[in-house]
């Protein structure tokens, strides 16, 4: 066997298990989207109908708060962890990147403990605090499984920082405020913003904590998944779906581009 | 040495930010293990819920070790001859095949259930089966093998030992198992490990895939949180946690690795 087959042999397999369950089920799903009544109008008619922008706008601004949220967070304990070493530093590490391979639905019951009826604080405080079926609820599910994907990220984009910038400020006197602000922020920029897109998008696409806490705020997934399977408007389920898939595929191979790195979706 | 103020409010966020990951996590172990959670640990400790888990639960536990390790199976069959290809034809056409496989990663595991679902769910005989759920869960974890092995191989001269080796005379298939494979170990290790955390995990394509007689653990675990009392979720969630955790780490600490060795 001549080695140029031999290579066109390594790569059939993956052609043949891509062709059948990755572009032929897309291209069906772009076709069902269309087999309704509406035929391709279906995408006019989700800009719309109040429900479905009301959803859009929902999710957009669920996913975006966290993202904001997940990255200050992660800035500053990751810019610490980086920085400092002290005995424990190695457990709050492990600690922090734990969530990684949660999924959603055990996200979801994480909120649970700390805010459901039986929850924590609701045993902790007098009278009901319940906040895990609310928006609060989802926002920090949705932190939750955002913290340690952009921590990784911010830690390994300090990793590169290059210290005796900051050593040349302080020299210069610069107070560690205008440090943190002129040169440590400018250096992580493309960082957090990959980082920010990637929190983004895996928040727009997240099922499973949004299914297990059961909210009644819509957000795009539990509506294709209502869609599909409670009113088998398939069409719809569809188009949504389609419309999910691009947003957080465009905005992923946006954050790429400034990077080079992505970290599994889930949630 | 005096530490600045903002020393202090980094360290807090920072202790804070662990809080709010751990606190949940330790109790579902407490309440997977006590007698009564809304008594308290004073009831008592006791093994009871594991054992009602495991009455309720172990086909589900079962059926993700199982799908996991055919899952591993598939992703090695296919992904390392795959990245292997890849990586002797570096070029715009593999990149974006490298681009396409990897669109599991950027779409949400509900879009792609759908279309799987639409495609193949009237084959009555393979929508019902385990198989199904095994084709989600390998186009979920492909991606990761492949990057995980071309990345090493990238990073090594894997050409000029493909050379000598040829003009020894060894043949295209006998290069591939006796050097390809043995320098790509640590990448396939890395990928191996993710493949396998990754499908034990798998919830968003598996709960759209799957049927009430083929339940994994996730699945399983989002049937308890919603139809079972608080001890016996959270003591299958303690099982989840003994399977899952050691997992991650040994993930962690093989793609560091991996990671080194390409560099």
């Amino acid at each position: 066997m001549s080695s140029r087959t031999f290579v066109a042999c390594c790569l059939l397999p993956l052609a043949a298990f891509t062709l059948a369950f990755l572009a032929l089920p897309l291209v069906r799903l772009v076709q069902a989207s269309s087999e309704s009544e509406t035929g391709w109008h279906i995408y006019l008619q989700i800009l719309q109908t109040p429900r479905y922008l009301e959803t859009l706008l929902n999710t957009v601004l669920v996913s975006l708060a966290v993202s904001l949220a997940a990255l200050a967070i992660s800035t500053i304990a990751g810019v610490f962890l980086a920085r400092n070493r002290f005995p424990g530093r190695g457990l709050l590490l492990s600690i922090l990147t734990l969530p990684l391979a949660f999924p959603g639905v055990v996200v979801g019951f994480m909120i649970i403990l700390l805010g459901g009826r039986q929850g924590l604080f609701n045993q902790l405080l007098p009278g009901h605090v319940v906040f895990a079926y609310s928006l609060t609820g989802l926002f920090l599910g949705y932190l939750y499984f955002s913290i340690p994907r952009v921590l990784l990220t911010v830690m390994a984009a300090v990793e590169k920082l290059n210290p005796s910038l900051e050593e040349a400020a302080r020299t210069l006197g610069a107070s560690p405020l205008r440090i943190v602000l002129d040169v440590i922020l400018p250096g992580l920029a493309p960082s957090l913003v990959a980082a920010g897109a990637i929190a983004f998008a895996t928040a727009m696409g997240a099922f499973g904590t949004a299914f297990t806490l059961a909210t009644n705020i819509d957000v795009l997934p539990m509506v294709i998944y209502t869609e599909f399977t409670l009113s088998a408007n398939i069409a719809m389920a569809s188009a949504l779906s389609v419309l999910l898939g691009l947003v957080t595929w465009l905005l992923l191979l946006a954050a790429r581009s400034f990077t080079g790195t992505t970290v599994a979706a889930g949630g | 040495m005096r530490r600045a103020p903002t020393w202090w409010l980094q360290l807090a966020v920072t202790l804070l930010t662990a809080a709010f990951l751990i606190v949940p996590a330790i109790q579902s172990i407490l309440a997977g293990l006590t007698v009564n959670y809304f008594q308290g640990l004073s009831s008592g400790l006791t093994l009871k819920w594991i054992g009602r888990v495991w009455d309720l639960y172990s086909d589900s536990i079962f059926l993700s070790l199982w799908l996991a390790v055919t899952c591993l199976a598939v992703t090695l069959v296919i992904g390392v001859p795959a990245a292997y290809a890849l990586a002797r034809n570096p070029g715009r056409l593999s990149r974006m095949l490298e681009e396409f496989i990897s669109l599991p990663l950027a779409v949400p595991g509900l879009a792609l259930a759908l279309a799987l679902l639409q495609l193949y769910g009237t084959m009555s005989g393979f929508r019902t089966s385990w198989t199904f759920i095994l084709a989600g869960h390998v186009l979920y974890t492909l991606p990761f093998m492949v990057r995980s092995v071309l990345a090493v191989l990238m990073a090594m001269d894997f050409r000029s030992l493909e050379e000598s080796a040829a003009t020894l005379g060894a043949s295209a298939p006998t290069r591939f198992r006796t050097i390809i494979v043995p320098s790509a170990l640590p990448g396939i290790l890395a990928g191996s490990l993710t493949v396998v955390t990754l499908s034990i995990g798998e919830f968003n394509l598996t709960w759209m895939l799957h049927t009430p007689y083929l339940k994994t653990l996730p699945v399983g675990l989002a049937d308890s949180y919603a139809s079972m009392r608080l001890e016996v979720a959270s003591a299958y969630t303690l099982v989840f946690f003994v399977m899952i955790v050691p997992l991650l780490m040994a993930m962690q600490w093989a793609t560091a690795r991996a990671q080194r060795i390409a560099r």
